[in-house]
């Protein structure tokens, strides 16, 4: 069902990454008149020319519920969901604060919406949560079995609550959750593309995660495609095909460190405290028991299928080539050289008196 | 006699008793029956460019793995890494250690979905390799078996990785019905570790067969169940007691003590020399079950008329192999 553009739409998070895209990406596009940005925060300079067809409220999330029923709301773009803590802006605590309080707020403030038509919330695959006795595959009706011990998990799997509570008071409001894999593209900078641009990467000894990662420009594409159109539901968004975290590693030509799983979460809580990383429990769950979806009702439902996960991750290594250390082209010419190496010693024993008596 | 006929009601005094000819000269698994003519030995072959071809195959082999460029499938399975490395080793335990004979390979679907339900023993599930290296080694099409593993397996590190590399999964239905609507070889062994840590004394006695899960799987997918008999690895690692206690403190399901393990150490992980043979049983359709994947009586009937027909051909089995570590 494709129904017309709404009209004015309101996204929040626009001072990040990919909430600013997302509004630039809605103002440019002719169908829709007013595209309204808000955020407790100024975005950062690299952002601010993004932003120039959107207006911009600063506003945290209980002046933004007055915003959206006066602005007159057709479509909510929730973008406002942060994956790690942020030690500029107040650590895990603002975070909950963000992600969980900020979602009700707004999602309240939607309800309250006459004119609303569509709700668009960013979620991601952390919803699944991570367990051994969990499926290879996940696909959207797949039910966590455990309270996930990540705090992003946690607060994904809320955020959903809320969603599932507005669609119960809005039936006529189509409600569209996206459940994102890990981003990944040539410029986007998130706690795991810093993890894999390390010289020496870190992994968990003895296990080696199945990953899946979405391309940021198919991640705006769908994000753009459930504001335009009708989409209500729930959908994985991820990359087609699976890459193992080694073999991640071992293609964007780092070295790995497999250390076993205390260690890791001992040093990235102690990263952590000295505020220079942001290595969580939900990094270390994803290394550990990894995560693959199911993206046919995507594909289905939108008629768009994002680029495979390999070749998403090739984009991502091609702009990050110069920290490599066991590059393809290095093996390829070690492999040359040993090569050469064993004929030029199977050339000089055969020529040498010696090879001679032998045969 | 060859095993083949052993089988048949043809004994002397039977109306269609015919004196068997002279078997075919037939390669079966490990020891050969009737002396072949022995094989050049390699040395003899000897071209130059073997060796070299061998060790550009080998290097090009470690360079692709170690650039990552290979593919896995969605559940982790690797398919190079299995074919190059883990399958020639398990050749040698299946050819020459337990001299694995596999009957009835025709039951299995040339292509297309399966379900390959097996019976259980042996301490460690050697039984589930050695059935997929038979699979890869004799089925026609050389297929893959993908097996369904406890979540024990999984839980651990390192043989969890190496099980998805090979092929397995976690043994739940979501993933067994993927699998098989990917028209894939999956194999199951529903007895679990009631079956592995059995006493030996309950040798080749089939154990309750779970709630049936793998039924209802294979019916929601309408895909063939083969049973299949597997001879052999009950007399691997004989477990004369189980020191539960043990166990318990080490949170695994049984602590075996067999004739070898644990006072001989390591060297108790031997397996003991027996005999195996490893048959398939003709098919049992499920595609007209379809809609009664969740009716309990239909799926207690099936899981039982496979498990009769797994005590059945484990009893056959047993008669063409006397002695356990015969040739």
């Amino acid at each position: 069902m494709v129904t017309s553009p709404p009209s004015v739409v309101v996204v929040t998070g626009v001072s990040r990454f990919l909430g600013a895209r997302v509004a630039a990406r809605l103002a440019a596009d002719p169908r829709i008149d007013r595209v309204v940005g808000l955020d407790p925060h100024d975005p950062p300079p690299g952002l601010l020319g993004l932003l120039d067809g959107v207006e911009r409220i600063r506003a945290d999330a209980r002046a933004a519920t007055e915003a959206i029923a006066e602005l007159g709301a057709e479509a909510v773009v929730h973008m406002a969901v942060t994956s790690v803590p942020d030690v500029r802006h107040g650590g895990r605590a603002a975070m909950k604060e963000q992600n969980v309080i900020g979602t009700m707020q707004v999602l309240a403030a939607a309800q309250g919406a006459p004119r609303l038509r569509k709700l668009v919330v960013r979620s991601s695959t952390a919803a699944y949560g991570a367990s051994f006795r969990d499926p290879a595959v996940f696909t959207e009706d797949t039910e966590p079995r455990a309270v996930p011990r990540g705090p992003f998990a946690r607060d994904i799997l809320d955020i959903e609550g809320y969603v599932r509570g507005f669609r119960r008071r809005r039936p006529e409001v189509a409600a569209t959750v996206l459940r994102f894999a890990p981003m990944i593209s040539s410029t986007a900078t998130t706690s795991l593309t810093r993890y894999f641009v390390q010289p020496v990467v870190p992994t968990v000894v003895g296990r080696d995660a199945r990953l899946q990662f979405v391309h940021v420009d198919d991640a705006l594409e769908v994000l753009h495609r459930s504001v335009t159109e009708d989409h209500p539901g729930t959908f994985n968004v991820a990359g087609s095909g699976v890459l193992m975290l080694s073999q991640a590693v071992r293609r964007s030509g780092r070295i790995a460190l497999p250390l076993p799983e205390s260690a890791l979460s001992t040093g990235a809580a102690l990263l952590r405290h000295l505020g220079v990383e942001q290595i969580g429990l939900d990094q270390i769950d994803l290394f550990v028991h990894g995560r693959v979806v199911d993206t046919r009702r995507l594909v289905e439902e939108f008629g768009f299928t994002p680029r495979t996960t390999t070749a998403a991750f090739e984009e991502f290594i091609q702009a990050h080539a110069d920290g490599s250390t066991l590059s393809a082209d290095r093996l390829v010419a070690a492999e040359r050289a040993i090569l050469d190496g064993i004929r030029k010693v199977r050339a000089a024993a055969e020529t040498s008196p010696a090879g001679q008596d032998a045969s | 006699m060859s095993q083949d006929e052993f089988r048949r009601d043809m004994l002397p005094g039977h109306a269609d008793f015919t004196l068997p000819g002279p078997a075919p000269a037939q390669r079966v698994n490990g020891r050969r029956p009737i002396p072949e003519k022995p094989e050049a030995p390699p040395v003899a072959a000897e071209d130059p460019d073997v060796w070299d071809r061998r060790v550009a195959r080998g290097l090009s082999f470690i360079r692709r793995r170690l650039a990552g460029n290979y593919r896995v499938d969605d559940f982790g399975f690797d398919p190079e890494l299995t074919d190059t490395v883990f399958h020639p080793m398990l050749k040698i335990l299946y050819r020459d250690w337990f001299r694995t004979e596999v009957f009835g390979v025709e039951h299995l679907p040339l292509e297309g979905g399966g379900l390959v339900v097996g019976n259980h023993s042996g301490t460690i599930a050697l039984d589930a390799l050695m059935l997929t290296v038979a699979l890869r080694d004799k089925h026609p099409g050389n297929r893959h078996l993908r097996l369904l593993g406890a979540d024990l397996v999984f839980r651990l590190p390192l043989l969890s990785e190496l099980a998805r590399a090979a092929g397995a999964t976690v043994a739940c239905n979501p993933d067994a019905e993927r699998l098989m609507t990917e028209n894939q070889l999956v194999g199951v062994f529903p007895e679990g570790f009631k079956g592995i840590g059995k006493k030996f004394s309950e040798r080749y006695k089939l154990q309750r067969f779970g709630r049936g899960g793998f039924v209802s799987a294979a019916l929601r997918t309408g895909t063939p169940i083969v049973p299949v008999a597997i001879v052999g690895a009950e007399e691997i690692y004989p477990i004369l007691a189980d020191l539960k206690p043990l166990a318990r403190l080490l949170g695994i399901p049984y602590f075996p003590v067999t004739p070898t393990f644990p006072h001989f150490g390591p060297l108790g992980l031997v397996p003991l020399p027996s005999k195996w043979l490893i048959q398939f049983c003709p098919p049992i359709p499920t595609a007209h079950l379809t809609e009664f994947a969740d009716d309990p009586l239909v799926v207690y009937n099936l899981a039982d008329q496979v498990r009769e027909t797994i005590q059945a051909s484990l009893h056959e089995l047993l008669e063409k192999r006397p002695d356990p570590f015969g040739p």
